[in-house]
């Protein structure tokens, strides 16, 4: 039997972090009783004049640079007629062949275009109430009509549901360190549709796709798009054709269910917007928008892996941004790049309490066997309290790993006698029994014994 | 020339409901302001670029900064129907 393998694109509608609305002073709403964030802007009343909010043009920039994106040098708006009540104006002010950002990438996907728009409001479905019999009503809030947003568009080079879901969350993480938006999914500030469509593993042309719409969550994501790719190869292998369809999944269900025509609904007769003039990218608004752009997490994982961390550890620091910047000043002075990023990894909250240098020296103690793994905490607890030297601490509160190993010596031979059971089933075998002769030991030295050293002992003087 | 189907199409996406006079006279009526923007391709225009807009200006921004909305009661006094506080319209899904 033919496999087939599912090619994905994506594109995610980032609302953008700005106070004030597009293409009015309006301020956005979180929440607010509907229809108090509008005005005759972005209400569409005849006469009203849009203006460019500059600071969504910045944040566009930014997102560009972000994802190594080509930035225009002069951009414009178009109108997208279409014909609903969520938009009062009969056309979406967006951008279409001169958008803000063309190409790019961010980590193994290619990007297509990342461009500037508005929002749409907010419809309310309500069933049949008696008013006009049969019918059934929405009603409308303009609050969210004109927050601004930013569309971005991949090249179809994503290969699965899991690495959809993975680079989403690489893409969200970076758009919430340029702190350009809040990007909750639950809230609809980050938004996701994916075109999907399959074909034989080996070939290189595209089946027909359909694009599956606004999913919410991560997990949906990852569902939707399984469910989707399933369907598909159900109908190819059943001698069927897929048609190009508007999707939705429902998570609930599992169910995918067709939204509308696709064909008439992407007539959109797009027309340079007359209301806008053309925005021509100056320096200082690259110089701005560049000063505003961190390391992001793509790039800080890549270097602390070049500096010796796991690729795991290394994203996972990455994507904790402030984490991360302490780790940033640990590192010079850390022994081990990995186990220090573990033990930041590991201690978070604590970790981000105590000078970041000395977590480095914690963790270099403990690689030196000056210290045990389970002090760390200890040590830790009181460089957070009172700070200090590492070293110093461990000396004066007595918690530094026994380096004699004739002390250690004498403290397992009197754990075995008194556990005499425990060492009788090692002898014969049962090697979980040593967790009681560890413990004793632990006990007796208050966790400064380490715990390799303790095995080995328990085995020589067993004669293992 | 725009001729009846086109008109009928345009009209769907606008979700406009029209009579066959109203389709006949949209018909004419289109195909005579198409008929103008054609004019202008028998002018000579090579060497002249495309544009979008009429004057030559750039960059009209506005600095992100908030000022007063509406009061709500004038914002849906130009609704047709109020309800919840909000525009109240046919159901789309209907
Ligand atoms: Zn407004």
């Amino acid at each position: 039997m033919t496999s087939f393998e599912p090619v994905i694109g994506l594109e995610i509608h980032v609302q953008l972090d700005t106070a004030t609305k597009m293409f009015c002073s309006c301020a956005l709403s979180f929440g607010e009783p509907p229809n108090t964030r509008c005005c005759p802007v972005c209400l569409g009343l005849p006469g009203a004049l849009p203006v460019v909010n500059a600071k969504a043009i910045e944040y566009g920039l930014m997102i560009g640079m972000a994802l190594e994106s080509e930035l225009a040098d002069r951009s414009i708006f178009h109108r997208k007629n279409y014909f609903y009540p969520d938009n009062p104006k009969a056309y979406q002010i967006s951008q279409y062949d001169e958008p803000l950002c063309r190409g790019g990438r961010l980590g193994d996907v290619r990007i297509h275009r990342v461009h500037l728009e508005e929002d749409a409001a907010k419809l309310i479905h309500v069933g049949e109430t008696g008013r006009i019999h049969g019918s059934d009503t929405s009603i409308v809030d303009f609050n969210r009509c004109g927050t601004p947003l930013v569309e971005i568009v991949t090249e179809p080079d994503v290969k699965s549901a899991e690495q959809a879901r993975e680079w989403l969350q690489l893409l969200r993480e970076t758009l919430r360190q340029l702190e350009v938006s809040d990007v909750d999914m639950s809230q609809g500030s980050l938004r996701c549709d994916a075109n999907i469509s399959i074909r034989p593993v080996g070939e290189t042309g595209f089946g027909t796709k359909t694009e599956l719409k606004n999913m919410n969550s991560f997990a949906f994501i990852e569902r939707g798009i399984k469910a989707e790719v399933i369907r598909q190869t159900e109908i190819v292998r059943g001698g069927g054709d897929v048609i190009q369809e508007t999707l939705h999944f429902d998570p609930r269900t599992e169910r995918i269910t067709s939204l509308r025509s696709k064909e008439e609904a992407h007539d959109y007769r797009y027309f340079p917007e007359p209301d806008l003039v053309p925005i021509r990218i100056a320096p200082e608004m690259l110089d701005t928008a560049r000063a505003a752009v961190p390391e992001l997490p793509a790039a800080r994982a890549a270097r602390y892996e070049a500096a010796g961390v796991s690729a795991d550890n290394a994203k996972d620091l990455a994507f904790r941004a402030e984490l991360a910047a302490r780790f940033d000043d640990a590192l010079p002075v850390a022994d081990s790049a990995q186990a220090t990023a573990a033990l930041f990894l590991n201690q978070g909250e604590l970790a981000a309490e105590v000078e970041p240098e000395s977590v480095a020296t914690v963790s270099n103690l403990v690689g030196a066997k000056a210290l045990t793994p389970g002090n760390v905490r200890a040590v830790l607890e009181i460089l957070a309290e009172r700070g200090g030297d590492p070293a110093d601490v461990v000396a004066s509160e007595g918690l530094g790993a026994i380096a004699d190993d004739g002390q250690l010596e004498g403290i397992v031979e009197d754990a075995l006698a008194a556990n005499a059971d425990a060492a009788e089933k090692i002898r014969g075998g049962n090697m979980k029994a040593i967790g009681a002769i560890i413990g004793h030991v632990m006990r007796e030295t208050k966790g400064r014994a380490d715990g390799g050293e303790v095995t080995r002992l328990v085995r020589a003087k067993l004669g293992l | 020339m725009i001729d009846r189907e086109q008109v009928l199409h345009v009209a769907r996406l606008a979700r406009l409901e029209l009579s066959d006079a109203e389709v006949e006279r949209m018909s004419g009526e289109l195909t005579g302001i198409l008929g103008h923007i054609e004019k202008i391709g028998e002018l000579d225009l090579d060497g002249v670029c495309p544009t979008s807009h009429v004057v030559e200006v750039t960059n009209k921004l506005r600095a992100d900064e908030p000022r007063p909305s509406w009061p709500r009661e004038k914002i849906l006094g130009a609704a047709p129907a109020v309800r919840d506080d909000g525009f109240e319209v046919p159901s789309p899904q209907a």
